[in-house]
């Protein structure tokens, strides 16, 4: 036997071993090391390549060479196909039920009511108005001689007034906001541009239509050209951009001090879709807000020259959008704060 | 108003279906709020005539009727009706009829007697009793005996009559009467209305300032004025009046107050009338009330006058309260031979205060408060005398006695196409806009651009340039109105930063499982006054509804409290609530406007997760709604540390688990456990709180959202584990820590906390990771260990720690 095939031998043999060696640390620490290690058996028979002929000497340790490359490349391919099996395993032992229930993450809701004044804002913000706030404890001055309701005007009959004193009240309209921007604004910045959110208070008993505290929104638009028919087509726009282009809106004369012309809103019933139900009365309309052309004696009140300047206001209520909307049937809902309630709406 | 469409059409050639002209008024004058017929709902019911009346045999109050109702037997009915008698013609309710309050008619037996349907009273088919003249009330109606019988009854008793009822605004006075009605809907369809107006006969002998005479004072009645009739009859007006009055909701009584608020329907003109002969020294005065004065109206209302209202009276009585009702003491009777019609305008202030101040609502009083044609009191005058004398054969004296008049004339408003146009937005002609105004009966002169309208006081709503842009815009129609958006200057709209941080704040604490709760303002004296942050005094209502809602808060928290109740009381036990809204302050009592301050305040009870398969749920905690608050304020960028401090400062707080929350040193709100007594209070389970001054946050300067570089060099953390005593706080180690771990210690994390098994008692183990880092260099592990050194013997001097 020449020490040519004994290397051969030993290739045979640590190929069959490692072919069916099934675990990594068998072939590593036993078979590698038996065949490859420093006492391993290619090493073995190099010792006996001394001797050997001086001429045959390269020819064995270039074979040795190769029979060690092909052992090595074979433990390594052994190796990473044992590896793939062992992962293998692993995941199929790691396999889990992915029908169970997540794990919550905490959660809370926003309000129904501020959800909608938020969008409301958000859509005139990109129509160039600002967003201000007013007191809610408010001067009588503001809230009513100011907007054009003088004492005993029969107007107030309608706006039940929790009283402070005989000068302060609690606002029972977001609409003294105009007052007191219009005497401030300086119109050498522009056009006026602005809504103004808030609660208001009336002294109304609870009930599912009533309550002593809910939320307008005011808008007023002052600047020497604004018309009327740019009032029809900006609550055009903010129906359509808050409920969607199906929902028409139709003006009818109305009545507020403040306005001249005035104008209540009515807006595609949401419950049968202008068909006629019982909600809208059979008119397939729902009054959703009043509005109109700012009365010259409040802008004359405010130090602003009518014949100069003009421009329109509106007034609206979130909590009657939020119960036309989402068909709440009490209005008191918005105000006990059941969370159940409160969750439905994101 | 109900206004009747019949009585329309008598001053008006009116084709339209009933309710397309209420959807007309709507749409171009006024709300209406429904178009009804006393009909509606009613089913055969007719006409009949009693033939016989016997006394029913096992009754002593019912009577068995044969009834003729035009069929070809008579109808057996049984009728308990104290008026039922032979010869009557009467409402017949027949079998399988429906009446009233939707009540269907069978045969039946009565005492076991045979009834084949009913007779009835005018409240039994519909009409409200308020309205059903006395005499009918406690029986069934008999018509008059020109009814048909076996025909329905509808048209005999104006049930067939549609009916408009407006809801008038209080600019539009003048359609709460036939008259105005009539002028709007001849604008509307562009028709002209055909009008009578009155002719008196009065008698030449007899002279009204003979027999009156009157004295006003001028600011309480600007009109005044009085006719005088002799020798009426009293008694029920026909039935064609009758019918007027209870479709309008009006009680039918006699034929000289009928004619009072028949004269007031049709033109809006309230009429008083006085019996003659009652009236003291044949003077009437119009004067302030005596203070205390008691008198008792027409209706049995029993008031105590004071010195702001207004009466019209004799030398010795009041005997109506002017413009409201009229008064017993000169009030018409059976008896009245001799009567006085008053018309007049009473200032609409003091009619309007007297009203509310005695809660006396009056047909007479709705309309003086929203103001009465100052042209037109003559002819309503007029008119009642002209249809007393009609009825009655009333003399009429001579003249009408005048107290105080104005002369109303038509107003004046000058106006611009241009203008028109400009505001409204249309693109009118001339011709069309002039005819809008002819239309409404206004008076027009044309000039150039220049149109000059003249409005009649029967519109004293309209006296300026804004009001006949109302005219155009509604008669022309809102439909017609193009839609446009404002042109001119472009603004920019954006939120302020305060509104993103208070969008932001809400957004954060959603995201921390908190949900937006909006509570009252108002509340009671008592929550008002709870979790107070700061001293102040209270606001209250002067007239609160009830004492829940007599104060505004000083508080967010109570109304939480509140809400936390109303949930654990429905079986929701877990729940997380914020709100964000304002309090209200006063620094001094005689504050009468308080400061509103913009609070956020939250809760946490029961448990913040459920339990679930792989998490047990755990009960709320001091920790977790600190690290809630803890999120929310490091989110908001402060520029200043954090604190927070025990305190027991809070009646409503548990003293043992609350702190107060300092920035900067500045106290903006506490955080902690209510106290248990007062969840019990509240009737809720554990519960903690947080309450800060959202205004103050809002003001307070922010860090500059710069990104900190990030050290390339490794950091090196070093643990420690220390024996403490059980009231050193977490906050003092960590300053000592900090105090003493030199210029590169970054962060100090503790990670373990332990009072049980195995640690003496009095005493705890809390383990900290200081971890030390360099910006500029590699850290050196000397560095840190004598860092350590200085730690450990700074704690053990300053605690008495035991170092494990
Ligand atoms: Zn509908």
């Amino acid at each position: 036997m020449s020490l040519k095939d004994d290397l051969a031998n030993i290739r045979d043999q640590a190929l069959s071993e490692i072919k069916n060696v099934s675990d990594v640390s068998t072939l590593n620490q036993k078979i590698r090391v038996s065949f490859l290690g420093k006492r391993g058996k290619i090493t073995k028979v190099l010792r006996d390549i001394k001797n050997l002929d001086p001429k045959e000497r390269p020819e064995v340790g270039k074979y040795s060479n190769i029979v060690r490359n092909k052992i090595q490349d074979a433990v390594a391919k052994k190796n990473q196909e044992l590896k793939q099996a062992l992962l293998n395993q692993k995941l199929k032992d790691e396999k889990i039920d992915v029908t169970l229930p997540g794990s919550p993450v905490p959660k809370g809701s926003p309000h129904v009511i501020q959800s909608i004044i938020d969008h409301i804002c958000d859509i005139f913000l990109g129509m160039g108005y600002q967003v201000l706030s007013g007191p809610e404890v408010e001067e009588e001055k503001y809230n009513f001689e100011r907007m054009n309701l003088p004492k005993y005007h029969p107007a107030r009959d309608m706006q039940a007034t929790f009283y402070i004193t005989n000068d302060i009240l609690m606002r029972t309209q977001t609409s003294p906001m105009q007052a007191r921007v219009l005497e401030k604004y300086d119109f050498s910045k522009g056009p006026l541009k602005m809504i103004s959110p808030g609660i208001v208070f009336r002294r109304d008993n609870d009930d599912p239509t009533h309550s002593h505290q809910f939320h307008q929104v005011e808008g007023l638009v002052i600047d020497k050209n604004i018309k009327m028919s740019d009032l029809k087509g900006t609550l055009e726009y903010l129906i359509h951009q808050l409920f969607g282009d199906k929902f028409d809106i139709r003006l009818r004369p109305s009545y507020f001090p403040f306005t001249e012309p005035s104008v209540e809103v009515d807006m595609t019933c949401f419950n049968c879709m202008g068909k006629g139900c019982n909600i809208c009365k059979n008119t397939g309309w729902i009054e959703v807000l009043g509005a109109g052309m700012v009365h010259p004696n409040v802008l004359k009140m405010a130090g602003i020259d009518p014949k100069e300047y003009g421009g329109f206001a509106f007034g609206l209520g979130p909590d009657r959008f939020a119960m036309l909307r989402y068909g709440v049937k009490d209005i008191r809902d918005f105000y006990l704060d059941d969370v159940r309630f409160l969750s439905q709406f994101d | 108003m109900k206004v009747s469409y019949n009585w329309l059409k008598e001053y008006l050639n009116l084709n339209v279906p009933a309710d397309q002209l209420g959807e007309k008024i709507e749409r171009t004058a006024v709300e209406v709020d429904s178009v009804t017929k006393h009909q509606d709902g009613l089913k055969k019911l007719v006409v009949g005539k009693v033939v016989s009346c016997e006394k029913h045999p096992n009754s002593d109050h019912l009577h068995v009727c044969q009834v003729d109702v035009n069929q070809d037997d008579l109808l057996q009915i049984v009728c308990g009706a104290p008026n039922v008698a032979a010869g009557e013609k009467v409402i017949v309710a027949l079998p399988g009829s429906r009446i009233g309050n939707n009540v269907k008619i069978k045969r039946a037996k009565m005492r076991g007697v045979k009834s084949n349907g009913m007779l009835c009273g005018l409240d039994e088919v519909g009409f409200d009793r308020s309205v059903v003249p006395e005499k009918w009330l406690n029986g069934i109606y008999v018509f008059p005996d020109d009814a048909k019988v076996g025909k329905p009854i509808y048209h005999y008793l104006g049930m067939d009559d549609d009916l408009i009822d407006l809801d008038v605004t209080p600019n539009r006075g003048d359609m709460l009467s036939i008259y105005g009605t009539v002028h709007e809907l001849a604008a509307i369809y562009d028709l002209k209305p055909d009008l009578n107006h009155p002719k008196v006969e009065e008698n030449p002998k007899l002279n009204a300032s003979d027999d009156i005479s009157a004295d006003v004072d001028k600011k309480i009645a600007p009109i005044y004025k009085l006719r005088v009739l002799k020798n009426v009859k009293i008694q029920p007006s026909p039935l064609w009046m009758q019918i007027r009055l209870w479709n309008a909701d009006i009680r039918p009584v006699n034929n000289v107050v009928d004619i009072t608020n028949y004269i007031m329907l049709k033109y809006g003109q309230p009429i008083q009338v006085y019996d003659l002969d009652k009236i003291n020294n044949q003077k009437l005065l119009v004067r302030n009330a005596r203070l205390n004065e008691k008198v008792e109206t027409t209706d049995g209302d029993k008031v105590t006058l004071t010195d702001d209202d207004i009466v019209v009276a004799d030398d010795q009585k009041p005997v109506a309260l002017a413009g409201l009702t009229g008064l017993k003491g000169a009030e018409v009777d059976q008896n009245t031979k001799n009567i006085i019609f008053e018309a007049g305008v009473f200032s609409f202030v003091k009619v309007r205060k007297m009203a509310q101040r005695h809660s006396i609502h009056t047909g007479s009083s709705q309309r003086f408060e929203r103001g009465v044609n100052h042209a037109g009191v003559n002819e309503a005058l007029d008119a009642a005398c002209e249809i007393e004398h009609r009825f009655t054969d009333a003399d009429i004296e001579q003249g009408t006695v005048t107290a105080s008049d104005i002369d109303a004339k038509p107003v004046n408003v000058d106006i611009t196409l241009t203008r028109i146009n400009r505001v409204l937005g249309l693109s009118l002609t001339m011709p069309e806009a002039s005819n809008i105004f002819k239309r409404l009966g206004f008076g027009v002169e044309i000039n150039d651009d220049q149109m000059s309208v003249s409005i009649p006081p029967r519109r004293w709503d309209i006296h300026i340039e804004a009001d006949l842009f109302e005219e155009i815009a509604r008669i022309y129609g809102y439909d017609n109105m193009p839609s446009t958006l404002p042109s001119g200057p472009t603004t920019i709209g954006k939120l302020t930063n305060k509104q993103k941080l208070i969008r932001r704040s809400r957004r954060i604490l959603q995201d921390s499982g908190l949900t937006h709760a909006i509570s009252y303002s108002l509340t009671t004296a008592k929550k008002a006054n709870m979790f107070m942050m700061r001293k102040s005094y209270e606001t209250k209502l002067k007239m609160p509804m009830t004492i829940d809602r007599s104060t505004l808060r000083m508080n967010l928290l109570s109304g939480l409290l509140d809400d936390v109740a109303y949930n654990q009381a429905r079986g929701v036990d877990d729940v997380a609530l914020y709100e964000l809204g304002r309090v209200f302050y006063k620094d001094d009592e005689k504050q009468v406007r308080p400061n509103e301050v913009e609070h956020i305040a939250g809760v946490i009870s029961g448990s913040l997760s459920i339990d679930t398969w792989n998490h047990k749920s755990k009960p709320v905690d001091f920790y977790q709604l600190k690290g809630i608050v803890d999120n929310y304020l490091d989110d908001l960028n402060l520029n200043g540390d954090i604190d927070y401090e025990a305190t027991s400062d809070y009646p409503e707080m548990h003293p043992g688990r609350t702190a107060n929350i300092y920035i900067h040193g500045h106290k903006i709100g506490f955080i902690g456990q209510i106290h248990p007594v007062i969840a019990d209070k509240f009737n809720i389970k554990p519960t903690y709180a947080f309450e800060l001054d959202l205004k103050t946050l809002i003001e307070m300067p922010k860090r500059e959202q710069t990104a900190d570089s990030v050290s390339k060099y490794p950091s090196i953390s070093r643990d420690i584990a220390i024996l403490v005593d059980k009231n050193v706080t977490n906050k003092e180690i960590v300053s000592a820590i900090q105090k003493r771990g030199g210029a590169f210690l970054n962060q100090v994390h503790l990670f373990d906390l332990y009072d049980g098994a195995h640690i003496p008692s009095g005493k705890k183990s809390m383990a900290y990771t200081l971890t030390y880092q360099d910006q500029h260099d590699t850290l050196q592990n000397e560095v840190v260990d004598k860092s350590m050194k200085k730690i450990q013997r700074d704690l053990k001097q300053q605690f008495n720690v035991t170092i494990r």
